[in-house]
């Protein structure tokens, strides 16, 4: 019944996709840590905010309307426009032989040449999820009840004590459900990376659709992985929920 | 103890606080009544700069509370607070809740610390209580709890606001019982509270505040017994 499936070019393939999958796989483990690390400084960022004293007028300038700022470019724009515009525009301008302004010379050309599309899609993806990530920490942030922050701050606690040892414990377990899903949608974004001719799970099934000129068999094998990933996500989260709903 | 002069509050254009004078003495225990919404608890959390005032100065011990170069969790760690809401740290158990401050802002040992949480438990009446969740204890036991919490600092100045309000009434004699031993043990404290019996017994002077002003202050059988000011004398005989 199945005989017009060609599981004879998944299998001549079979080594590709299975590179494909471990880049698809490091984009978003890199994605998630990254975009969490950075997220969470964004998060804070936003909302920082010194009622009075010398810090008030630097810590709006510096820290949150910055934050503001990137945070509204990066979900307001689209992340395959983002993921153009750091490769071809932002990753030459830091990496190059001549000039750039991070890495330059002989171990600028061999970066690129060798891991050019990774570095970049890698960067792009960290980049966007810290903005949505981000979100998801104001919002948790500001879900804490305003008692928690007062009863730690009328103890002698500054303000990066009260995040780490009371807010953000309490921030953190109401976070982890929108943090896996943030996590399957950086899986499926990591997709769009394929433009850039970076070699994960959509850039091989479009070399091996290329070579036989079939389509069915290589799209619909990478959305069945893609598919196995994100209900096993989706598991994690759903066991993660309710861990967490009765503590 | 405390220096309150001239003291504005403003939350946007609503002026909540207008022109707050008074003093407050070592070793003295004072309770702030008046009716909801007059800014009691606002001028409570001024004294702590949870607060921040528009207008007038503050001296709490040494510390000039309203001068923007003072280092307010000092300040802090000298002024212990205790919330209506118990506002208890849930992912602590209780011993956690109370070494929580002497370690991270005094620099205390664990060990000495965890010495220290469980005398203050035990003082609060709570020593089997140590390793519970605040969703594990009742209401009055939370609000000892914190109040243990707002001891580990061995503050030179308590603040109470309405720490039996949110209690269901069989609990509220456990939490002013131990409320009444730190008055008595010599502490300043300042108490906004609605028990007027509490009131008569423990204090030494009381602050009545309406519509942003303290309009009398007294001692509980000057203010209690014949009140000089109408709106005093008003409210009183409201509630009593
Ligand atoms: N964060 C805030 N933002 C705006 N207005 C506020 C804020 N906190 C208090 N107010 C207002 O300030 C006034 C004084 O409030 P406050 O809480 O100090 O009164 P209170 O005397 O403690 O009343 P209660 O007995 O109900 O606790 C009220 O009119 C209140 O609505
Ligand atoms: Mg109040």
């Amino acid at each position: 019944m199945l005989s017009w499936f060609r599981t004879d070019i998944i299998v001549e393939y079979w080594p590709l996709f299975l590179e494909g999958l471990k880049t698809t796989l490091e984009l978003t483990l890199i994605g998630v840590f990254f975009g969490t690390l950075l997220g969470l400084f964004l998060g804070i960022g936003k909302i920082a905010l010194v009622e009075r004293g010398p810090w008030k007028w630097p810590v709006k300038i510096f820290v949150r309307i910055p934050s503001q700022l990137y945070i509204t470019f990066f979900r307001g724009t689209p992340l395959f426009v983002q993921i153009l515009l750091i490769h071809f525009a932002l990753v030459p301008l830091l990496i190059h032989p001549d000039e750039g302004f991070l890495i330059q010379g002989d171990w600028a050309l061999l970066l690129k040449r060798e891991y050019g599309a990774f570095i970049s899609g890698a960067l792009a993806l960290s980049l966007n999820a810290a903005a949505y990530i981000a979100e998801i920490f104001r919002a948790g942030i500001q879900s804490i009840d305003k008692g928690q922050f007062e009863a730690a701050r009328s103890l002698g606690l500054n303000y990066f004590q009260t995040m780490k040892l009371i807010i953000i414990p309490q921030a953190f377990r109401r976070m982890l459900p929108p943090l896996g899903n943030e996590a399957i949608t950086l899986l499926k974004d990591s997709s769009l990376v394929s433009a850039i001719g970076l070699a994960e799970l959509a850039y091989a099934a479009r070399t091996a659709a290329g070579a036989y000129s079939r389509y069915w068999e290589p799209y619909l094998f990478i959305s069945f992985i893609y598919l196995l990933i994100t209900l096993g996500l989706s598991y994690g989260v759903h066991l993660l929920e309710r861990k967490f709903k009765n503590s | 103890m405390i220096q309150v002069k001239g003291l504005q509050k403003y939350f946007g254009k609503k002026q909540v606080l207008k022109d707050i004078n008074c003093e407050i003495n070592d070793n003295e225990v004072v309770c702030v009544i008046g009716p909801s919404g007059s800014g009691k608890s606002t001028f409570l959390r001024c004294l702590n700069a949870l607060e921040v005032a528009q207008g007038g100065e503050i001296l709490v011990d040494q510390f000039k509370v309203t001068d923007p170069e003072t280092d307010l969790n000092l300040l802090r760690s000298h002024v212990g607070m205790v919330f209506q809401r118990f506002n208890l740290f849930p992912h602590m158990t209780a011993l956690e809740n109370i070494c929580l401050a002497p370690i991270s802002v005094k620099k205390m040992t664990r060990q000495k610390a965890e010495e220290k949480a469980r005398e203050l438990l035990k003082r609060v009446g709570l020593s089997e209580k140590e390793n519970s969740y605040p969703h594990e204890l009742s209401g009055g036991q939370q609000q000892r709890v914190a109040i243990a919490r707002a001891l580990a600092m061995d503050p030179q100045l308590l603040l109470f606001d309405e720490p039996t309000s949110a209690l269901d009434p069989e609990m509220v004699g456990e939490v002013l019982d131990v409320i009444k031993s730190l008055a008595h043990g010599g502490k300043t404290m300042v108490v906004v509270t609605h028990e007027m019996g509490f009131a008569k017994q423990v204090c030494d002077r009381v602050f009545f505040m309406d519509a942003g002003q303290i309009i009398e202050i007294g001692t509980p059988q000057q203010i209690f017994g014949d009140a000089t000011n109408e709106r005093t004398r008003s409210f009183l005989s409201k509630i009593l």
